[in-house]
């Protein structure tokens, strides 16, 4: 008899898991389209369904710390973010499986994603400069030197005027989005040499602090303190304003995609995303620069404008 | 006064229930062992089908990929996919680790179940399960933040370092080897140790001549496993190894294995590009190499059978 009821119960429980894993992932496209209809109708009076979102680590933090806000605002809406890399994010989101797709790169520069399917949300911009141990010495670094540096050919601190120390390089992983970024505007698509890779800003933060000589990249957001020295390019400091300005070229765009035009409920958390409010503040608070006072754009290419 | 019940009812009544949980117990062993079974022939040909797409649908060459040492995906012009570093990382941090485990294992073993079989149990016996319960990302934080720095200051380079790598994997594949080798000890028949004894050979001389040899195929077998377990082992190992994709030339060179690789960028790639196929060949790899393993332990056991 005991062991009967221990056994229905599990039944039960097993059964209740299914049904909530099967509710978790049918819901939420219905419950959007739900949301839709009554928007229109009521002049978006009270949103509610459930929005799921997934794909670049980098803004995951960003994105989560919107969403809760906008939870707040809206208590009938439910929003989950997940992180797992741009191409987890992209993939998914062309696949239909999650409504909304983070990325650090542009979908086009991804391969095996249909780009033209996916429409593309500039949320943020993310400035990026190299990193070294404050031991170093050198604060300022010539392009040219810096590419050198990456690539191998110049092995010493002192050919640059620095201590005399044995240069050790922190890479990411060969098709992080980060890296992808840096390589292609602070190395001007150089190949770098092998070094140390590691897959969190926190790890390469912390191992450059920890080594001697040691160089990375690290997005602005994570000079926060002394630990490491952030460099400048060519004399142009890594500032939000030298970004915005179209003077300091290791920058990228924090996107957003959609597959089709955004409706619903994702796009309502995506013009939440674009408000004054969160632009001005969150962004800010994250280490992230909003995307709404760039002067300059890029497109897909790499090639810049003015706006 | 009691209620007599007729021997007969009895009989059928019990008997009955007995068939019913007989029958019961038979669904329900059957039903794991089916789904045991699904699930491992599932996983093979999901890994099987994915892990060879990359040769047959990307024409990725595969000798190239075995044995070429140029790792490259990214480079849109000429991209190159040699795995080749990070096979020979994943077996040199394997057959080192096991190198140091399997004798402290062992002696662990012998400790617990000859020297001091009492307390030498209740001090081991916790420690070892303290050890299996600490999470892998936990054994990695502190081989990064205590480890790495001890060996670039005292031993030399920069600390990243398969020397590293096997320190943390020793100390992670201890628990496995230990365990089973207490068991496969503790299964020895008393009757060989008495016989031993009665013959006139020491403690020692009865461990190392008949004990051991006796218990042998169950010690590889503690072994192997121990190693197939490094071999998989991932997210530690990723944190102190440096991930270099180079060949290591010494114990204190960075270096990377198949799993390192496979988690760093696993989520940075995208469905079905290549690059990402390459992933789940390497995946394939580590795969095919359990077999390997298996097999092992099978022919030992085998060849070794009392």
């Amino acid at each position: 008899m005991k062991s009967l009821k221990k056994f229905s119960l599990l039944t039960l429980f097993a059964a209740l898991m299914v049904f909530t894993a099967a509710c978790g992932g049918g819901a939420s496209t219905d419950k959007t389209e739900g949301t839709d209809k009554t928007s229109k109708t009521e002049e978006k009076k009270e949103l509610s369904g459930s929005l799921s979102v997934s794909g670049s680590s980098a803004m995951q933090p960003l994105v989560a710390a919107a969403a809760e806000e906008f939870m707040n605002e809206n208590p009938n809406v439910d929003i989950q973010v997940n992180a797992g890399g741009s191409g987890t994010g992209l993939s998914q989101v062309a696949e239909g499986s999650v409504q909304i797709g983070n990325s650090d790169v542009f979908a086009e520069e991804k391969e095996g994603i249909p780009a033209d399917q996916l429409v593309d949300h500039k949320v943020a911009v993310v400035g990026m400069t190299a990193a070294v141990n404050p031991k170093v010495g050198i604060k300022d670094i010539k392009k040219e030197d810096l590419i050198k540096v990456f690539t191998g050919k110049i092995t010493n601190w002192k050919e640059l005027g620095g201590k005399d120390q044995k240069i050790v390089l922190v890479n990411r992983p060969d098709s992080s989005g980060t890296r992808a970024i840096f390589n292609k505007f602070a190395l001007d698509g150089a190949t770098p040499a092998e070094g140390i890779t590691e897959d969190s800003s926190n790890t390469v933060k912390k191992i450059i602090n920890e080594t001697e000589g040691a160089i990375g990249y690290l997005a602005f957001s994570y000079f926060t303190d002394d630990s490491v020295t952030p460099l400048s390019i060519d004399g142009i400091e890594p500032t939000a304003e030298n970004v915005q300005s179209g003077k300091f070229p290791v920058w990228a765009y924090q996107h957003s995609y959609t597959k089709g035009e955004a409706d619903g409920l994702a796009k309502a958390f995506l013009d939440y995303l674009m408000s004054d409010d969160i632009q001005n503040t969150l962004l800010k608070e994250q280490g992230y620069l909003p995307v709404t006072k760039m002067k300059v754009e890029r497109d897909a290419k790499g090639n810049q404008k003015n706006l | 006064m009691e209620k007599i019940i007729p021997a007969k009812e009895r009989l059928l009544k019990s008997e009955k229930k007995w068939k019913d949980g007989e029958l019961r117990g038979k669904i329900l062993v059957t039903i794991c062992a089916v789904i045991m079974i699904s699930a491992t022939i599932s996983i093979t040909i999901f890994l099987g089908t994915k892990g060879l797409q990359s040769f047959i649908k990307n024409g990725v060459s595969l000798i190239e990929f075995l044995t070429s040492t140029q790792w490259n995906p990214t480079n849109k012009a000429n991209p190159e996919y040699g795995a080749f570093p990070f096979i020979f990382g994943s077996f040199a941090v394997t057959f080192l680790s096991a190198i140091v485990a399997a004798p402290l294992g062992i002696g662990g073993a012998i400790f617990m179940t000859e020297i001091a079989p009492s307390w030498g149990r209740k001090i081991l016996q916790p420690v070892i399960e303290l050890l299996v319960g600490i999470p892998s990302v936990v054994y990695g934080f502190i081989g990064l933040t205590v480890l790495v720095p001890f060996i670039r200051e005292h031993v030399g380079g920069l600390g990243f370092s398969l020397l590293s790598g096997v320190i943390v994997l020793s100390i992670m594949i201890l628990p496995t080897i230990t365990t089973i080798a207490t068991d496969a000890m503790s299964s020895l028949p008393k009757n060989l140790r008495e016989g031993s004894y009665a013959l006139g050979a020491t403690r020692w001389q009865t461990i190392r001549k008949v004990l051991i040899p006796a218990a042998l195929p169950s010690l590889l077998t503690a072994v192997v496993l121990g190693m197939a377990r490094a071999f998989g082992e991932a997210l530690a190992v990723q944190m102190v190894i440096g991930n270099v994709r180079d060949l290591p030339s010494n114990l204190l060179d960075a270096s990377a294995t198949l799993t390192t690789i496979i988690t760093l960028n696993m989520g940075h790639t995208t469905y079905g590009s290549v690059e990402n196929n390459t992933l789940w060949s390497m995946g394939l790899i580590l795969l095919v190499m359990s077999f390997v393993f298996i097999l092992l332990i099978r022919y030992l056991s085998s060849r070794r059978k009392m």
